[in-house]
């Protein structure tokens, strides 16, 4: 057999694409239950500890931490251009990523300091039970980082203005200095905060030095020491979210329905 | 040890301490670096490197004597990469979270030139047991570089050992105030310049003559 | 809209410089950083492929691999997802560049050729190029911009890899200790010029 004539060449070629494809796509197949629930999972456990249901780092088990969100969470669609509920639609299998990279199912929008060029048409929000009503809301928010887009969730009381907890899941930033923004003692800074001034304009801001209880400094938090940049991007995106263009049109017709 | 013959010892311990693929060859440090800020990122890194560079010889032998001269090295790059899509695919659905924080450079392994390396210039040529061997043997080099680095950038840099506080950092409450310079990039590459002195003071006869 | 894509270029040459922030392609700006003018040969080289690849296997990922990307094929594969098969298509395309690149260069401009032909084969394991896609799949980066990025990443590559050949260059005339020698301090050179372009960390024009 002549190991190096064109024939046997390409068939070999075949032969190894055919086996590697035929291994790769069966692992695939195999795993991809499992890695679309951890997914799934992990957006929720954040949900979680922005509501305050689940300390930061908590050991839940999956079913555990499924079970808790079934039972405090709400997952509700939302347009959010004019701030109401929309329900024909299946809120679970809704991927707001995704339609936020669709063009025709986002807007694009101007230059703006934290970083986001295009909003989605509609926006999943996660309301939190609590004795038979809702008490808090939970809104996603995104900006542009140091190094990267970050991901997180911020979740609001039923004045709309008071904070109740953040979370980021996904950044990109430096370990130890900006990605700090998951330590769990600096996320335990935020509860009680104010996001609204008394002109309900988004007022919370990251700042250097110490920053007293939410009694003594309403709109302040501690900057991530270190993280000039990572600490004013949260700031940005915060505004941003909290501004018209994102969630305050919902936030306001909630408020004056005085209910979720 | 008595499962292995005294050649197949050497085969994996020599890579580890008298021949470093990075210390000495300057091999697949590209995707090293990035990761050694936390431990348990390193040590997932590493050992998922074990894994492909040792399943990469192992398949690379056995077919050597199928396989055209033309194609090899492309052939080699689509085990590679098949076995680094299912390292990827593995770490994913067991080990979510750190596979987040690896981003990219778990599909770096492909173009880790250690793997390439060890397949091109060991497994064509050895049987397929030998050359298993090398590859593993190569991969814990690799990873046993990967965790110290590690250890010194998570200790000095969070005061972390694998996530948990030795010296409790200041950010936790405690007295420790991390050295944040050991978390950015330039400082992997003097704890690595640091490590090959401290390595060729051991071992003069690595030093390099001009 | 041409300030973003400036500032994505600026931002791939020297924020997020491969070499020196993110620590790709360190096994040939090691092996090939002795003198100046085969370090520029190789950072020409890599400026061509990755302006190449990236905008390349960015049109492969969204209209081949993405979810609902087979769409134009047939209404019924929307469900499908093939972005796990990225890795292999990703390098394979590289590897094929190289290939394609190097022939067309070998027929039409041979003193190119002679000049660069050494660091092609070189080039479809360089990390720098593969991350180059990686990084261009993982940020969403539309075509342009995945051309800019490309471009930028490549740039970034070259300007990197002929600073330290010039330090390396000068420093054939100091006197480190004898541990040092050679790969050592070419370590400490190449975190002190890490060192110098996180000056450019957050900058956004």
């Amino acid at each position: 057999m002549n190991v190096d004539s064109p024939a046997y060449t390409l068939a070999f070629a075949t032969v190894v694409c055919v086996v590697c494809a035929l291994f790769v796509s069966g692992t695939s197949v195999l795993l991809a239950d499992r890695q679309e629930i951890n997914q799934l999972l992990y957006l929720r456990k954040n949900v979680l500890v922005a509501a305050g249901v689940i300390e930061p780092g908590a050991r839940l088990s999956n079913e555990q931490a499924m079970a808790l969100f079934e039972q405090r969470i709400e997952p509700r669609l939302i347009d959010l251009g004019s701030g109401d509920y929309v329900s024909d639609m299946d809120v679970i299998g809704y991927r707001q990523r995704e339609a936020r990279g669709d063009p025709d199912r986002s807007r694009p929008i101007a230059d703006n300091p934290a970083g986001v060029r295009r909003t989605p048409h509609l926006a999943k929000v996660y309301l939190v039970e609590d004795q038979d009503s809702f008490s808090q809301v939970v809104i996603p928010i995104e900006g542009l980082g140091l190094y990267g887009t970050m991901y997180g969730f911020l979740a609001l009381e039923r004045d709309t203005r008071t904070i109740t907890g953040i979370a980021f899941y996904e950044n990109r930033e430096t370990p130890g200095l900006g990605a700090e923004l998951t330590n769990p003692l600096w996320m335990a800074r935020w509860p009680g905060r104010l996001a609204y001034d008394e002109q309900w304009q988004p007022a919370i801001a990251l700042v250097k030095g110490q920053v007293g209880p939410p009694a003594e400094n309403p709109y302040e938090v501690d900057a991530l020491s270190g993280a000039t940049i990572t600490s004013n991007s949260v700031t940005e995106l915060l505004h941003f979210w909290l501004s018209d263009q994102g969630f305050a049109p919902y936030l306001e017709k909630a408020r004056t329905r005085g209910a979720f | 040890m008595a499962w292995f013959s005294k050649r197949e010892w050497r085969a994996m311990a020599d890579p580890v301490f008298d021949n470093n693929p990075i210390m000495l060859q300057m091999l697949g440090i590209c995707s090293a670096l990035a990761v050694t800020t936390k431990m348990d990122k390193a040590l997932v890194l590493g050992i998922s490197v074990i894994a492909v560079a040792g399943l990469a010889s192992l398949t690379v032998s056995l077919i050597r004597k199928y396989t055209p001269h033309s194609i090899r090295i492309i052939v080699q790059l689509a085990i590679i990469s098949s076995l680094v899509i299912v390292v990827d695919q593995v770490l994913k659905a067991y080990l979510y979270e750190i596979s987040l924080e690896l981003s990219v450079f778990v599909g770096l392994i492909i173009t880790n030139c250690l793997i390439l390396g060890r397949t091109e210039g060991f497994a064509m040529q050895n049987p397929p047991w030998i050359s298993f061997i090398d590859g593993i043997g190569n991969g814990l080099g690799y990873a046993v570089l990967l965790l110290m680095v590690g250890f010194v950038r998570e200790l000095l840099g969070s005061g972390r050992v694998f996530g948990y506080p030795v010296f409790a950092a200041v950010n936790d409450g405690g007295w420790y105030v991390p050295a944040g310079m050991f978390l950015l990039a330039p400082a992997a590459f003097f704890i690595i310049a640091a490590i090959i002195w401290a390595l060729r003071v051991w071992k003069p006869e690595q030093q390099e003559k001009d | 809209m041409l300030e973003h894509y400036l500032n994505l270029a600026i931002k791939a040459m020297f924020v997020e410089n491969m070499v020196l922030v993110f620590f790709l392609g360190m096994c040939s700006i090691l092996a090939v950083s002795r003198k100046v003018e085969t370090a520029f040969g190789l950072g020409i080289a890599v400026v061509f492929v990755e302006t190449l690849t990236v905008p390349l296997n960015n049109l492969l990922l969204n209209y081949l691999l993405v979810e609902g990307a087979l769409n134009w094929l047939h209404p019924g594969f929307t469900d499908v997802d093939l972005t796990f098969l990225s890795f292999i298509v990703y390098i394979s395309t590289i590897a094929a560049s190289v290939q394609i690149v190097e022939m067309v260069l070998d027929r039409y401009f041979p003193a190119l050729h002679m000049s660069l032909g050494v660091f092609l084969p070189l080039i479809a394991v360089n990390c720098a190029i593969l991350g180059g896609s990686l990084f261009m799949g993982e940020r969403n980066y539309n075509f342009a911009e995945s051309m800019v990025f490309g471009f930028g990443a490549g740039v970034g590559f070259l300007l990197a890899i002929v600073g330290l050949a010039a330090i390396r260059e000068r420093m054939a005339y100091s006197n480190p200790p004898a541990g040092l020698r050679g790969l050592g301090i070419t370590f400490v050179t190449v975190g002190l010029m890490s060192i110098g372009f996180m000056m450019f960390s957050g900058i956004q024009l």
